[in-house]
């Protein structure tokens, strides 16, 4: 990235003897909308504390808008941040609880008023400004801390899975809320969660997290559909990893023969071999079936589960004892347990990923 | 479905039994007693039945009755348990003084001739109408309002209204005053002191919240008398406070630490400290741990983060904290006796003394429900704000 608005360099965290971030590289551009995935324990919201500056680094040193911010305290960085369990005030008002940081501020109470309106009408709750948070359903405490961080202006938003504690219909709601809101006012957000379709729907870019590590960083399709590891293609989506020896590498195309003998052909990566063994991934709604593909790989199964899930068909097949799902929608003609198919994918479909 | 309720119902009632038999017969009940014993006022009523009915027609103010004079005697030589006439001559005594010497003679002068005893011969006092008063409000009626009108330096004159007693007669009210002085003073130490406390031992983990808890609840486990015998020993002239005092040179002489306020409020504080910091600190532990980093967040300055959210926070147990102390306090008896000077006592060394010194269970009954009374009201009070506040949360 040219301009980075925020960089981290280098930083490392460790409680103890407990490593928790390991030497991290990361650069946000300005209005980017950056999500930390990863599993829970992988140190996503050791590296927000860190940029909020609850934490200090071990070492390493984090910069923000050409500052190295580092040794400064928290009420000083002017960072909005959303935390888990929303963090609202019990004893102020809705209205009071947005109006905090531009009191903390010391701005005249008249624009106080005039901006608290403002943003509680930007969040749609305008009408419950005299309620206190216990008195809110999960989505409006949600809104109102959403609100509360965004009233200052601040150019970094930090949000630690702030849709974890709502429910599928709201968490969709209010992820398409928040995006709108990066959009019209152009935030910097770093977003942490453990949910991957949520990283899929709502960044510019994710960074895969595993043991206080970047497994990969990048934007959602590539990330989707060029997972370097195995472990990056396990935890964003669902995928077939199908284990197997190159046999030859021709003009880009590297032969590929699976264990039960059958032979694939594989888009090659830079680094295969011949005789080394790679691991695949394949999509399971890149697996056509019931159709010889001409260009693609062909591959006998046998069909042992057919599950239904109201907008596509989910197979369960076995080739040459090796598991595989395929995603298919529902014009396919009915298929029985215990049929042999033919599934077909073309070798652009097979990743090579690390294992 | 109806019988295994009912059984789970027996089975619960006979679990709480124990607990309910020992709050009836060491709490009620004695409550209870001393209640009726501060307005009971038997003793004239058994004694003199025929003196009762005799004077109910009389306007207390003309000269007494032949038919009173009458009764009285006769009321007198039926009396023959020693107890009882000593009770009934203390009870009028009591109202008005004179009646010990005349109560003797008359039952002297009764009990020796048969037959009409001319009263006023035998004493002249029997022809003042005001002793004859006292005869007939004590008589007429088993329960009374003395006590109670006592306990708060109030007394019926001879017609019958309330009037303030002499200022010298009774200082009831001056000491009741200074029982919620001190209650006060006891509290407002005790949260000078706790709520910070409260707050570092809350914001601390592991083995040093442990220490301070402990130094909290240490006092706890030994008696109160102990504690209290140990304050005494350091507050003295020659005690360890004031020998270091001087040690150091911040003194030339002993600073009076004992048999005054300052000792009183010192040793009272530390013992009542628990009280104060635990309420505190259970509300402190409850409070989200991450208000105070959102706060910085938004900008606030740790100092202005503490004032706009930790202690807003924790009034709550600052209030009910400040309400166990000073409710505690009302009813101190050895620390203020053992360390405090003669102006330092508390109205339940009053209660004591009537209960134990006077055997006076009416006035200590009375004094006792003048305080049980404040210490009600102003717990409803508190309810009332706190009902209040829930409300508006
Ligand atoms: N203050 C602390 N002291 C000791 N260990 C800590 C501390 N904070 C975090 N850790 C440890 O650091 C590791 C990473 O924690 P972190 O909270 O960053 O994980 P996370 O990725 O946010 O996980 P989750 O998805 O569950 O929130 C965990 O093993 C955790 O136990
Ligand atoms: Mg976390």
């Amino acid at each position: 990235m040219s301009n980075p608005f925020i960089r981290l360099e280098e930083v490392s965290k460790s409680f103890g003897l407990l490593t928790v971030v390991e030497g991290l590289n990361l650069e946000i551009g300005k209005g980017e909308f950056i999500s930390l995935l990863g599993p829970s324990g992988s140190g996503k919201t050791t590296i927000l504390m860190m940029l909020a500056g609850f934490e200090n680094p071990t070492s390493g040193a984090i910069w923000a808008g050409g500052k190295r911010i580092d040794s400064l305290p928290p009420h000083r960085r002017n960072m909005g941040v959303v935390f888990q369990n929303y963090a609202l005030f019990p004893h102020m008002t809705v209205s009071e609880n947005v109006a905090f940081p531009l009191k903390m501020r010391g701005l005249p109470r008249a624009l106080i008023k005039e901006r608290v309106e403002k943003a509680l009408d930007m969040v749609q709750l305008g009408s419950l400004a005299e309620r206190r948070p216990s008195q809110l359903s999960g989505g409006q405490q949600q809104r109102v801390a959403l609100a509360r961080a965004l009233i200052f202006e601040p150019e970094v938003v930090l949000m630690d899975e702030p849709l974890g504690a709502l429910d599928k219909q709201l968490r969709e709601q209010m992820q398409l809320d928040i995006r709108d809101l990066h959009r019209r006012l152009e935030l910097t957000i770093v977003f942490v969660t453990h949910d991957q379709s949520e990283a899929l729907t709502m960044s510019d870019r994710i960074a895969i997290f595993n043991r206080g590590k970047i497994e990969q960083i990048g934007k959602p399709s590539d990330i989707y559909d060029h997972p370097s590891t195995q472990f990056v293609a396990e935890f964003i989506g669902e995928t077939n990893l199908v284990r197997g020896c190159v046999q030859t590498i021709e003009g880009g195309t590297a032969r590929v023969q699976l264990p039960g003998g059958q032979v694939v052909f594989v888009a090659a990566a830079t680094d295969l071999r011949p005789n080394g063994s790679v691991c695949l991934s394949i999509r399971p709604e890149r697996i056509k079936v019931g159709r010889r593909e001409a260009a693609g790989n062909n591959i006998t199964a046998a069909i042992f589960d057919v599950v239904y899930h109201g907008d596509h068909l989910r197979l369960l097949a076995r080739s040459d004892g090796q598991g595989l799902v395929v995603k298919t929608d529902r014009s396919q003609p009915t298929l029985s347990i215990g049929e042999e198919v033919q599934l077909s994918f073309l070798p652009s479909d097979c990743w090579v990923v690390r294992p | 479905m109806n019988a295994p309720r009912l059984s789970k119902q027996v089975i619960s009632l006979v679990l709480v039994a124990p607990l309910l038999l020992f709050l009836v017969v060491f709490f009620a009940f004695p409550l209870v007693t001393m209640m009726k014993s501060a307005v009971s006022d038997p003793v004239a009523a058994r004694a003199l039945p025929a003196t009762a009915r005799a004077v109910a027609g009389w306007d207390r103010v003309s000269p007494p009755t032949e038919a009173m004079k009458t009764a009285f005697v006769a009321d007198i030589r039926q009396i023959n348990d020693d107890q009882l006439f000593g009770d009934l001559v203390r009870r009028l005594n009591s109202a008005k003084s004179g009646f010990r010497t005349l109560m003797t003679k008359t039952r002297a002068a009764a009990s020796n001739a048969a037959g009409t005893i001319d009263l006023i011969a035998l004493d002249k006092r029997w022809a003042d109408p005001s002793y004859w008063q006292a005869v007939s409000v004590a008589a007429s009626s088993s329960i009374t309002d003395r006590n109670l009108l006592a306990a708060v330096d109030l007394q019926r004159d001879a017609s019958g209204a309330i009037t303030a007693l002499a200022a010298d007669a009774s200082a009831n009210k001056t000491i009741m005053l200074r029982t919620f002085v001190m209650a006060l003073t006891v509290t407002v130490a005790c949260v000078l002191i706790g709520l910070p406390f409260a707050m570092i031992a809350a914001s601390l983990d592991g083995w040093k919240r442990q220490l301070l808890l402990g130094a909290v609840l240490l006092p706890l486990w030994t008696s109160l008398l102990v504690r209290t015998a140990a304050w005494f020993i350091l507050l003295q002239d020659t005690g360890l406070i004031n020998s270091a005092l001087m040690q150091l040179g911040l003194t030339s002489g002993p600073v009076p630490l004992i048999f005054n306020r300052t000792g009183v409020i010192i040793a009272m504080t530390h013992v009542l400290l628990p009280f104060m910091v635990l309420p505190i600190f259970s509300v402190l532990i409850g409070i989200p741990k991450n208000l105070m980093p959102a706060a910085a967040s938004l900008g606030a300055h740790p100092v202005r983060a503490f004032w706009a959210v930790l202690l807003p926070l924790s009034l709550r147990g600052v209030v009910s904290g400040s309400l166990l102390v000073f409710m505690s306090a009302l009813g101190y008896y050895i620390t203020p006796a053992l360390i405090g000077g003669a102006k330092d006592q508390m109205i339940s060394s009053v209660i004591a003394y009537y209960a134990t010194g006077a055997a006076n269970w009416g006035m200590a009954g009375a004094l006792g429900l003048v305080l049980l009374s404040a210490t009600l009201i102003l717990y409803a009070v508190y309810l009332r704000l706190s009902s209040e506040r829930e409300a508006r949360a």
